[in-house]
């Protein structure tokens, strides 16, 4: 059984056509590239599995289930975490007050429930480790490196067990050094079992990591099929529209 | 692939203790805050003894906490990137009610609900235009400052209250009472200041507020309930103004129309000198009391000094513009 089923989903934005009658599954603990030039509607869909915003029509099938998000944090608790495009990260907060954003560990003391501050520090250092990241939980995002920012955005992905880890541009704007850091961190995800769909403009991080790659072109899904029969070439063919589908 | 580091190292990453204690208090806006009292206090000490007597320290101590128990409550409002330039306006409408609702009749515990309501109720307005409605914190409060000015003008028909009734001795005795030697409304700011910042680091209500200052959109999509927390501290600075307006109002013994005119400067001033950043994300209660006493120590010492009191806003805005600089420099340092 599929873990994510995509049937025929679209979304407009007024007289755009962001995603078009887009279809296609994702299996349990499978990485694939989702590529595509800018604005082909890539953000959009992956925010529509997150439950961003709503499809315009189409359905989508979770874990053999139909479902319909109206909140991220609806998605989240099905399993699916998004790590967006901008991070979406509070530059005045610690590496581990973001991870826990809006999941915080409480203590309770009688009637009285507040942080536990010792508690989201110690398991965000459990998680870094595991991510093999040197990100300090206490140290404030605002003086972090993008890798590290990186860091704390997959983080709060491990935080609940999710199935599936929606991952938008996660290589874009750091150093290269980073990039195999957030590469490393993918594959440590696949090996827990978890799926990843990523999007990338960068045809080494996508062949590098990926089992499959889906191609998108003005909001149409143009190719899906598997790295090792295709080519960095033919993929570009496929994104600038040189090559019709594939 | 780069060596990724092994456990070990990782331990010793993690290890690393981040700035000292010692650091972080040099590096805090408080800090400095108290220097700037100590040495002002020092200077005009020499020029004016009278500054130091016990008599002008207990003035000071009673002068300032009004300023302060209000900028506490804005404290969260601007950390969320947020602000409410009508709570002057909201003083005077409480005080004024605070002095109707006595008159009429009711017993004191009553009226103090009624009060703390009002203001709540003022400021949930406010927050509800700001969350819900989208419009500008600055623009909101503005129009609700003339507004509500205009109805405590309407509501006294331009009269001055001071007879109290029955309720009325209790308010006085609250106003110009004290508990321990402390004045009452002193006791009220440490309370307040307390409580506040354990609200602010010890719960989600404030790791939420610090957020929304920090990334209104991160919060939102890590399912913070940004619109009812952002409402929860406009209401919260209104009763907290209601709360003001009844030891203010108990300590001088009348409510003029006037009460609370200007106020809301002095106010968000003390909060920015505390080091509250406008932009959002910063702040903390101690900062908003001891800007609250500087302001008020400025003004008693050049009272003291005899300098002309016209020269009082050229201090306090010196400062203000002093906060903003020391700010930047801490935070391009860091
Ligand atoms: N909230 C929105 N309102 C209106 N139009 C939108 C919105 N979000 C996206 N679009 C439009 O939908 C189209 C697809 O955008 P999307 O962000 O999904 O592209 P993308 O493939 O992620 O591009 P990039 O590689 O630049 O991130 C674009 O034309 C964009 O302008
Ligand atoms: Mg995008």
């Amino acid at each position: 059984m599929s873990l994510l089923e995509l049937k025929n989903i679209s979304r407009q934005f007024g007289a755009i056509h962001a995603v078009e009658d887009v279809s296609f599954k994702i299996e349990p603990g499978e990485i694939v590239g989702l590529m595509g030039d800018n604005g082909a509607g890539k953000s959009t869909l992956v925010k529509m599995i997150a439950g961003n915003f709503p499809a315009s029509s189409g359905k989508m099938i979770f874990d053999g289930q139909e479902v319909q998000f109206d909140q991220p944090s609806d998605a989240r608790r099905a399993g699916i975490e998004i790590v967006y495009q901008d991070l979406a990260l509070c530059d005045n907060l610690s590496a581990a007050a973001n991870v826990f954003l809006g999941r915080e560990i409480m203590r309770s003391v009688g009637p009285f429930k507040f942080l536990d501050h010792r508690k989201m520090r110690e398991r965000a250092a459990e998680l870094f480790r595991e991510l093999q990241s040197e990100t300090r939980p206490r140290d404030v995002v605002k003086r972090m490196s993008g890798g590290q920012r990186q860091a704390v955005a997959i983080a709060r992905t491990r935080l609940a067990d999710a199935k599936l880890v929606l991952m938008d541009e996660p290589t874009a704007a750091i150093s290269v050094r980073q990039v195999a850091e957030v590469l490393a961190l993918i594959k440590r995800l696949k090996e827990r079992g978890v799926a990843v769909i990523l999007i990338s403009h960068r045809m080494p991080d996508v062949f590098g990591v990926c089992e499959r790659i889906m191609v998108l072109r003005r909001g149409h899904l143009v190719a899906n099929k598997l790295a090792s029969t295709s080519s960095p070439e033919e993929i570009t063919a496929l994104i600038v529209g040189a090559k019709a589908a594939a | 692939m780069n060596k990724s580091p092994d456990a070990s190292n990782l331990d010793s990453v993690f290890s690393l203790s981040e700035r000292s204690k010692l650091g972080e208090v040099l590096r805090s806006q408080e800090f400095w805050i108290v220097v700037a009292v100590l040495i002002i206090g020092a200077v005009v000490g020499m020029i004016a003894p009278r500054f130091l007597t016990g008599a002008n320290m207990a003035n000071i101590l009673q002068n300032f906490c009004f300023t302060a128990l209000m900028a506490i409550g804005m404290t969260p409002v601007i950390m969320t990137g947020g602000i409410d330039i009508s709570v002057g306006s909201t003083l005077g409408l409480t005080g004024v009610l605070l002095g109707l609702f006595c008159a009429s009749g009711y017993p004191f515990p009553v009226v103090v609900a009624l009060v703390l309501l009002v203001g709540a109720a003022v400021g949930a307005v406010n927050g509800a235009l700001v969350s819900y409605m989208k419009l500008p914190p600055f623009i909101v409060t503005l129009g609700m400052m003339s507004l509500v000015r205009s109805q405590t003008l309407v509501v006294t028909n331009n009269q001055v209250v001071y007879d109290f009734g029955k309720a009325g001795d209790t308010l006085l005795a609250l106003g110009s009472g004290s508990f321990l030697g402390v004045p009452n409304v002193l006791w009220a700011v440490i309370v307040s200041a307390v409580v506040m910042q354990w609200l602010l680091s010890m719960t989600k209500w404030g790791r939420y507020v610090r957020a929304i200052g920090g990334n209104e959109n991160a919060a939102r999509l890590s399912g913070i309930p940004v619109d009812r927390v952002k409402v929860s501290t406009y209401a919260l600075l209104g009763a907290m103004t209601g709360m003001t307006a009844i030891f203010l109002v108990g300590w001088m013994g009348a409510a003029t129309n006037a009460l609370g005119q200007g106020q809301e400067l002095q106010v968000i001033a003390a909060t920015v000198i505390g080091g509250a950043n406008l932009l959002g994300g910063f702040g903390t209660s101690f900062g908003a009391v001891i800007g609250s006493v500087l302001i008020e120590v400025i003004r008693n010492a050049l009272l003291l000094a005899g300098v002309n009191p016209f020269w009082q806003g050229t201090f306090v805005g010196l400062f203000i513009l002093f906060a903003v600089l020391l700010e930047r420099f801490r935070s391009t340092r860091a």
